[in-house]
């Protein structure tokens, strides 16, 4: 067991962990940051989306003690400072961006991440960012939609072609 | 202005917070004190016998608390099957033994045959590592095609079932020649032989379960990734572990998607509590994905011949099939319903068509158990006929459209009775179909196509004109076809001193929406906020007795539960208005709110009555209990029966065979809507589903039962770069006649109509490009099956 330490959604967290602890595992089990959620263990799935130094990372795949000081930004601090959603989640909430909400907190992070890169991103540059984030309940519509809305765009008539 | 509350706003979703903050509280959220983790150890070969599992080394290792092997299983019941089918001879289906842990044989990959629990995870997987090398299993030919598992009666699934056959199923028996005369004497026969490819639910959160017991009270708790706790309780406690129901609670917590994999009880969840009893401390699991894929019960797997026998100008006359069903190694609990009375009752369509005949035998294999999946039976039966149908048109050179709008059943038909049994209430075919192709603007196809051909792509247009039954199920008449439960739902309303509501109700919601949209139903009715109404779901200590949620049925059937007992509260807060406004009770009106004497301004609003209810100082004590707090049940009359149009549109690369779905359009009829924008994402989240289906999904088994497809790398779910858009309208609206909320259902509508308006598409663009040979390609249409399809 070794020493951990880094910063958790602005606040310093220490633990111990094993060699093989992943960063999924710490933040779920160690602080029990449950938002954080791994759907497949493989990195494909995308549930565990979390950002490390402003990058967003497949927490499952990456040991806690790889991360050592780094800046780390949950799902759980992701809303304003008054406790009320941020602009991309109220997007998904405003369009029904999300069903059961597994995929939800891996699908917000990355959308923020894309937001971070891409201000403005057009629907296809939309669907191939979340080309790794699996959501099994939306047929992505509105998740597409919730991304361009929280960007700025108008969403009001987006269909097909 | 559309509404901005109650019935049919479009309201934000409460639920969303939660989820969109990391709040939610997933089974594996749980942390327990004391809890010890469990370990399946799964067979690695698909067939074998299992010689000696030696857990002296494991026992040993560091954190181990407890073995469990199918030993320790052997004296307590079996995971039943839920539907009792009896073969076309009149026997009874064969059904074997379904065990906790496997005993004697392993009979799929992925079976668990021991179970390891230890102080941490990792220690628990070291010790099943290890277990698994000392456990001595003697590999047997599998049994993986269903083909050669009906012709080959040495080699055998299950010993005492000699040619692998669950039942041989007639639908109807008794029309069987009559079906046989109108064919052959249809002056047209179609006939297409397909397969309807497996699929794995995939629901995104891994199944997971934890087990406590409570020595002290003998108590027991199971928090687990349920569709329907009540459902499992009964199952794994009157079934199987012999525990008395009113000892064990089931709590099925936010739950990540069912998609039907997490109706069934599984023997995990029994694990989980025997280990918890032995050692008397809290016991988790929770499936790695690899598990999932292989022990989840899969859907579909059908090997069906369809054969359709009409006139030259496209009247049906007769449809005739055969099917082969899989269902995997064990009888999961809707497993013998799913090919049978969800598919052969469907078989009939949309359409008026004298004579139908359905077959279906079911067969034993090596493989995970298949089960319902997201329209289960239903799916598979629009397939085949639409799929049919498309062919007809094609042998007959006849227009898609036409074809269906000639064979659809007209609004004065209702009710209709169908040759295969169920008896349509509503609805309004024609509608559906004409409002899907002002959507598609049918008439602008060519310059599409040729906008298409300009860019090096084929393009097509499929159709699929679908109906389902929904709402499930009337018990009386389920009981009738073979089912041992009954399939009612039921509804608590409690309405508290201060005027604010808890309603608990038998449904279960895991991404359906029911905490906003049933107290949307609430306030509607009750002419209160809905921000006063509290929806509680999934925890058998609170709730009445439902049977949860799939086919479509927690509005249709559970929501009807919850109008029924505010009827009752209703009921009741007129008399106690009565007694407080000193009227008779005939003359109390009850509107928005509020109790009113009719014809005059004296009035007390519902939360004056709620605190009079629960203090009862001006109160008729001698003729009323206080308290206002109602309970209903209710059994639907019948099925429901939404129904649409879908309109596909693909191109197609001929140089590599990808397929791009490029516009999809669904007009649905579901009957009044109670919030549409949870409608339209239910319809988009099928829609996808069926797209998947129909493009990508394949589950590959080897020819020993190994699963090639078994993790995201190998089996391709849609992502968001595979779909487009899907325009959905529900405009076309025959409410359902037998329930109050004249509501249909529309959870697997777009899974149901979507794969072969996708394939009608595909095969249509092919013809277009001059590939006429091509007659049908198989699910998924991968890019190599439409390549092989043009070059072969």
């Amino acid at each position: 067991m070794t020493k951990v330490s880094m910063t958790v959604n602005g606040r310093a967290v220490s633990g111990e962990v094993e060699g093989r602890t992943l960063l999924s595992s710490f933040l779920r089990e160690g602080l029990g940051l449950t938002g954080t959620h791994v759907g497949c263990d493989t990195s494909q799935c995308g549930a565990c989306v979390v950002h490390v130094d402003g990058q967003p990372v497949k927490s499952c795949t990456v040991f806690a003690s790889d991360v050592a000081g780094a800046q780390v930004r949950t799902i759980e601090g992701m809303a304003n400072a008054d406790g009320s959603l941020g602009v991309i989640q109220q997007a998904f909430q405003d369009h029904h961006g999300l069903q059961c909400g597994f995929c939800t907190p891996g699908m917000v992070m990355s959308s923020a991440a894309l937001l971070a890169e891409n201000p403005k991103p057009t629907e296809a540059e939309v669907r191939h960012y979340l080309d790794g984030n699996i959501c099994r309940c939306t047929g992505y519509h509105n998740i597409v939609k919730a991304v361009m809305a929280a960007s700025g765009q108008d969403v009001s008539a987006l269909a097909a072609e | 202005m559309p509404k901005d509350h109650g019935i049919g706003a479009p309201m934000k979703r409460r639920e969303d917070v939660r989820f969109l903050t990391g709040r939610g509280v997933y089974t594996d959220d749980l942390a327990l004190h004391g809890q010890a983790a469990a370990v399946f150890v799964r067979s690695t070969v698909a067939h074998g016998r299992i010689k000696s599992i030696n857990p002296t080394k494991a026992a040993a290792m560091p954190g181990v608390l407890a073995i469990f092997t199918g030993e320790d299983f052997k004296d307590v019941g079996g995971n039943p099957a839920g539907w009792l089918i009896n073969s076309r001879d009149g026997t009874p289906m064969r059904e074997p033994k379904r065990p906790v842990l496997a005993h004697g044989k392993v009979r799929h990959v992925g079976d668990a045959y021991a179970a390891v629990i230890a102080e941490t995870l990792s220690q628990a997987k070291d010790a099943a590592e290890q277990l698994a090398d000392d456990s001595v299993i003697e590999e047997l030919p599998a049994i993986v095609d269903m083909k050669a598992a009906v012709a080959d009666a040495t080699n055998r699934v299950h010993d005492e079932i000699p040619d692998n056959l669950c039942f041989d199923w007639g639908w109807i028996e008794d029309n069987r020649a009559a079906v046989d005369a109108a064919m052959k004497a249809a002056p047209h026969v179609v006939t297409l032989n397909l397969v309807n490819n497996r699929l794995v639910p995939n629901a995104m959160e891994p199944r997971a379960s934890i087990g406590e017991y409570n020595p002290g009270t003998g108590d027991y708790k199971l928090t687990t990734t349920s569709q329907n706790p009540h459902l499992t309780r009964l199952l794994v406690a009157a079934f199987v572990l012999g525990i008395p129901e009113n000892k064990l609670t089931v709590v099925a917590p936010d739950v990540g998607g069912g998609f039907g994999s997490k109706i069934y009880h599984y023997g995990e969840e029994a694990l989980v509590l025997a280990a918890a009893k032995k050692l008397g401390r809290p016991v988790r699991w929770t499936a790695e994905r690899s598990e999932s894929f292989l022990t989840d019960a899969h859907g579909r797997d059908h090997v069906t011949k369809i054969e359709l026998g009409c006139t030259k100008d496209g009247q049906i006359l007769a449809i005739r099939t055969e099917t082969l069903a899989n269902v995997g190694a064990y009888l999961s609990n809707f497993s013998t319903a799913t090919p049978t009375f969800l598919h052969g009752t469907l078989m009939a369509g949309p359409y008026k068509v004298p004579h139908v005949y359905v077959n279906v035998k079911t067969v034993f294999t090596n493989t995970a158990p298949v089960d319902a999946y997201r329209g289960a039976g239903r799916p598979e039966a629009t397939f085949s006929l639409e799929r049919v149908i498309d062919k007809m048109c094609r042998e007959l050179n006849l227009d898609p459209f036409e074809v269906r709008r000639k064979n659809l059943l007209t609004p004065d038909q209702f009710p209709y009775t169908t040759p295969v049994g169920l008896v349509y209430d509503t609805g309004n075919y024609q509608a559906t179909l004409d409002r899907a192709m002002a959507m598609a603007d049918v008439a602008g196809f060519d310059k599409r196509a040729a906008a298409s051909k300009a860019r090096g792509k084929l393009r097509g247009m499929g159709l699929s004109t679908w109906i389902e039954a929904c709402g499930i199920a009337p018990s009386h008449l389920v009981g009738i076809l073979g089912s041992r439960v009954g399939l009612y739902d039921a509804a608590t309303v409690r309405v508290n001193a201060t005027g604010n509501l808890s309603v608990m109700v038998g449904a279960h919601s895991h991404g359906q929406g029911h905490e906003t949209v049933f107290a949307q139903i609430v306030a509607e009715k009750l002419g209160v906020p809905e921000s006063s109404v509290e929806i509680v779901h999934g925890d058998t200590s609170k709730i009445p007795f439902g049977m949860g949620s799939y086919g479509s049925r927690s509005l249709a059937v559970c929501g009807v539960a919850v109008t029924k007992a505010i009827d009752k509260i209703v009921a009741k807060g007129k008399k106690i208005a009565a007694h407080m406004l000193e009227a008779s009770e005939g003359d109390i009106t009850f509107e928005d709110g509020k109790f009113s004497v009719a014809g005059t301004d004296k009035a007390k609003t519902f939360g004056e009555i709620a605190f009079s209810a629960y203090v009862p100082h001006n109160y008729p004590l001698e003729t009323l209990e206080p308290g206002l707090e109602e309970t209903a049940f209710y059994d639907p009359a019948n099925f429901t029966y939404p129904a649409g149009a879908y309109i596909c549109e693909v191109e197609v690369d001929e140089g590599t065979g990808k397929v791009d779905v490029v516009a999809f359009h669904c007009a649905d009829d579901f009957g009044n809507v109670m919030n549409p924008m949870v409608v339209e994402g239910q319809v988009h989240g099928g829609v996808g589903q069926g797209i998947g289906q129909a493009l990508c999904e394949f589950t590959a088994y080897d020819e020993n039962g190994q699963l090639l497809t078994g993790s995201y790398m190998d089996y391709p779910m849609p992502r968001a770069e595979d779909v487009p858009f899907y325009n959905v309208d529900y405009s076309c609206q025959t409410p359902c006649t037998h329930n109050p909320l004249g509501v249909k259902g529309c959870g697997e509508a777009g899974a149901i109509g979507s794969p072969p308006a996708v394939v009608n598409a595909v095969i249509d663009a092919l013809h277009r490009g001059g590939h006429a040979h091509v007659t049908h390609i198989d699910m998924p249409v991968s890019p190599s099956r439409v390549w092989q399809a043009v070059n072969g």
